[in-house]
């Protein structure tokens, strides 16, 4: 037997002519998320979506679902023909496997005729329905405001009969506001700044700076496992490697040390935004969130943001650390962050870094370096690794 | 050049005729050892033929050698099959082991210790051996279990165990005396029996034998409680179909390495590697034991302004392969190892201290290359400091 999954989502409603493409956009990643759960249809039927699923695969399907963005919330339905004989049967077998999973001494009828040709009204259906499951639970009552559980019932075409609803992930489909390029560390704000972006419908690629021998080959193996951690949310991720040992090597030995973090942040930033570009991808996003660290000051941002030519977008700008950890945990990349690989990386990270740095004097320091030709070089030796949904 | 690999202490590369045997194990013998008809007793064969390889090696009778997973799983029946009866019956009870100990004795004596056994834990001195007047204050007559490794995993530090068991001996309730012998079996002399080891644990992988396999040696007579309950196999200590091919691989490695001793080459091996570093590189140490002292397989060193890891980066990227510390911790936080820690490593060289350990496949014209590259590798690192 299949499983009907009703979808509803939120924000899209609001759009006017270009809601069919939103809507669109909603479907593929619907689809998508689900390619390998086997038959699937996905039915659009005002404002909401139908999601027809193998019964034994439902709770999986739920699972990804909850992630895709652009939907608020979710409810597994049992099915039947607009019989009242038959919804009556459905009503009560329903609330028996509820009582028998989750228990309740409480429950409330909430009926909605969304087709006006069904004899009986939203009303109608409540008293009578409650009757019926009294007759067959004595042991329930009716609670309106307050009940264990709420049973639903919404006669369309068909009838869905349902218990639950599961909050869906919010925000906009992904892919529906373009793509941005995310400047992925390994650390934990970075992909919870991914994360954010996608939820606002930007499809996210990466880019990651690798600095063999200094940072380990698992240093790397971390960051393919955030972004496996990520497709759920964003659907697939091209991360562009870029190797990044040279330039490390080359600011180290000629610039002075305390500037070392923020030239090799400028580069870093030269190069994310010069692969978004040859990738179509409109935005770079970064995990800064100000204040955190040296080179996350306004003075500094400033001197690293003086590179871009295309939007930045920092989602954790304003938040604390504290909350940055509460969505990695939550989006589950928390664990995978706080592997401890990043930090061999540190031996280029002086002592006393700048936290009120001159951009002039930063320039000046930069001018001694072949920039053209470091981040060519790096640009060359990019390798592109794909994680698909 | 060939890639030069000097991590045997976390593994070693498998013989070629035991892989030989071991496919022809699978291929031809792949009967259930419990099975009654042909194909198992052949089986079964194969099993007690390796059985008594691993025994002779110990110099014990076969029947006293369990085959486990491996090592670690051999420590945690040990000492959890020592435990098992007081766990059970909410008793107390003390347990002796080291500082240094490998972290699947290790984390079974900090869940005991949990449990609300008493744990000691013994210090070493600066060459990593443990001080027998300790030990015999440490002992009580609530004592249950003394377990002390053979040859420490990263530094090369070897107890005297025939002391230790002389000390147990004689002490008022005799503990039970376990010794981890991964890292020594096969290697060095090692004889449970003549030394009072009650217990002593062992591995396939560490002698060029396959991984997933290892032993444990129950004294005749010890009661352990088993850990895995099932069939009944390994005379109920250790239930699960045998491991067939894995065993034979087990047998045999043990076979070759009493028939050919490798500490001799593996000795000159590490001479001429202190040697060469000696010559060409300046401002390191070596870290536990004296050079003839400690196992002749491992040889733990430190550089100044160095970091470890970067070191061994540097090194696998020119296809020489070390290890900072013990394999097994390196996928977990990488605090400072703990045994080098024991031993009073000063931090100057804490941070830059690699492991090398060496295996009869190695030859001196490896080790003159490797130092050539570790030294360019130090020198190189050693220029981008954190300053």
């Amino acid at each position: 037997m299949d499983t009907v999954i009703l979808l509803r989502y939120g924000e899209i409603h609001l759009k006017g002519l270009n809601r069919p493409f939103f809507e669109g956009c909603l479907v593929d990643n619907i689809k998508a998320s689900l390619n390998d759960i086997g038959p699937v249809t996905v039915k659009n039927g005002r404002g909401r979506f139908f999601v027809t699923c193998p019964q034994e695969r439902a709770e999986e399907a739920m699972g990804r679902l909850s992630r895709v963005f652009g939907l608020i919330s979710l409810s597994p339905a049992i099915v039947c023909e607009r019989d009242m004989a038959a919804i009556e049967k459905q009503a009560v077998a329903l609330v028996g496997k509820r009582l028998e999973r989750a228990g309740g001494k409480t429950f409330r009828m909430s009926c909605r005729r969304a087709d006006k040709q069904f004899p009986m009204d939203s009303m109608e259906m409540n008293r009578h329905l409650g009757g019926v499951i009294l007759d067959a639970y004595p042991e329930l009552s009716v609670d309106l405001s307050n009940a264990d559980i709420d049973l639903h019932v919404e006669v369309r075409e068909q009838v869905y009969l349902y218990t639950e609803t599961i909050q869906g992930a919010g925000g906009m489909p992904v892919g529906s506001g373009g793509k941005a390029m995310l400047m992925l560390s390994g650390g934990i704000d970075s992909p919870v700044a991914g994360w954010m972006m996608a939820k606002r419908g930007l499809s996210i690629e990466g880019v990651h700076f690798h600095s063999f021998p200094y940072t380990s080959e698992r240093a790397k193996e971390k960051v393919y496992e955030l972004c496996r951690h990520l497709t759920p949310w964003c659907g697939s991720i091209r991360l562009h490697v870029a190797p990044f040992t040279e330039i490390q090597e080359s600011i180290y030995q000629q610039c002075p040390h305390e500037e070392l973090v923020l030239i090799m942040r400028r580069f870093m930033m030269q190069i994310a935004q010069r692969t978004a570009e040859t990738n179509g991808a409109g935005a770079l996003v970064t995990g800064e969130s100000v204040g955190q660290v040296a080179s996350q000051t306004l003075e500094s941002l400033t001197v690293t943001n003086d590179v871009a030519r295309m939007p930045v977008f920092r989602p954790l700008i304003g938040l604390d650390k504290v909350e940055i950890m509460d969505i990695a945990r939550r989006i589950d990349t928390y664990e995978t962050s706080i592997q401890p690989y990043e930090d061999c990386c540190t031996i280029f990270t002086p002592k006393h870094p700048l936290t009120r740095p001159n951009l002039d004097r930063i320039l000046r320091s930069e001018k001694k370096l072949d920039i053209e030709g470091l981040v060519g070089r790096a640009m060359e030796g990019i390798e592109v690794v794909e994680f698909t949904r | 050049m060939k890639p030069v690999y000097l991590d045997n202490a976390a593994t070693t590369a498998v013989d070629r005729s035991i892989i030989e045997s071991m496919v022809r194990c699978m291929d031809e013998t792949y009967g259930n050892p419990s099975s009654a008809h042909h194909m198992g007793i052949e089986a079964e064969r194969l099993v007690e033929g390796a059985r008594t390889k691993t025994a002779d090696v110990l110099g014990v009778k076969p029947d006293t050698v369990v085959f486990t997973s491996g090592g670690t799983e051999a420590n945690n029946l040990a000492i959890r099959g020592v435990f098992g009866d007081l766990i059970s019956k909410g008793k107390q009870g003390h347990i002796v082991t080291t500082a240094i100990e490998h972290a699947s004795v290790g984390r079974v004596c900090d869940r005991l210790e949990t449990m609300g056994f008493a744990v000691t834990r013994l210090s070493v001195d600066q060459r990593g051996i443990i001080d027998l007047e300790e030990l015999k204050q440490a002992l009580r007559p609530d004592t249950k279990l003394v377990s002390v490794m053979h040859v420490n995993n990263e530094t090369g530090s070897m107890q005297p165990l025939a002391e230790i068991g002389a000390v147990l001996r004689t002490a008022p309730n005799r503990p039970v005396f376990h010794v981890d012998a991964v890292q020594s079996f096969g290697k060095y002399a090692f004889t449970p029996d003549k030394w009072g080891v009650d217990l002593a644990s062992i591995s396939a992988h560490k002698i060029h034998g396959p991984k997933g396999v290892g032993a444990l040696y129950v004294r005749k007579g010890l009661r352990l409680v088993p850990q895995s309950l099932g069939g009944g196999h390994e005379g109920g200590l250790r239930s699960g179909t045998s491991n067939v091919p894995g065993i034979v691989g087990l047998g045999m490695a043990a076979e070759q390495m009493a028939a050919s001793p490798a500490a001799e080459l593996t000795m000159a091996l590490k001479k001429r590697f202190v040697e060469r570093v000696r010559d060409t590189i300046a401002d390191f140490r070596i870290n536990g034991p004296g050079i003839e002292e400690g196992a002749s397989h491992i040889l733990n060193i430190g550089f100044i302004s160095v970091k470890g890891e970067v070191l061994a980066n540097m090194l696998s990227q020119q296809g020489v392969y070390v290890s900072t510390g013990s394999a097994c911790s390196q996928r977990q936080k990488p605090h400072a190892s703990h045994v080098l820690q024991a031993i009073g490593v000063p931090g100057d060289y804490l941070d830059g201290s690699i492991r090398v350990s060496f295996s009869r496949y190695n030859t001196l014209d490896e080790i003159d290359e490797s130092v050539e590259i570790l030294k360019y590798c130090v020198n190189k690192a050693r220029m981008f400091v954190r300053r």
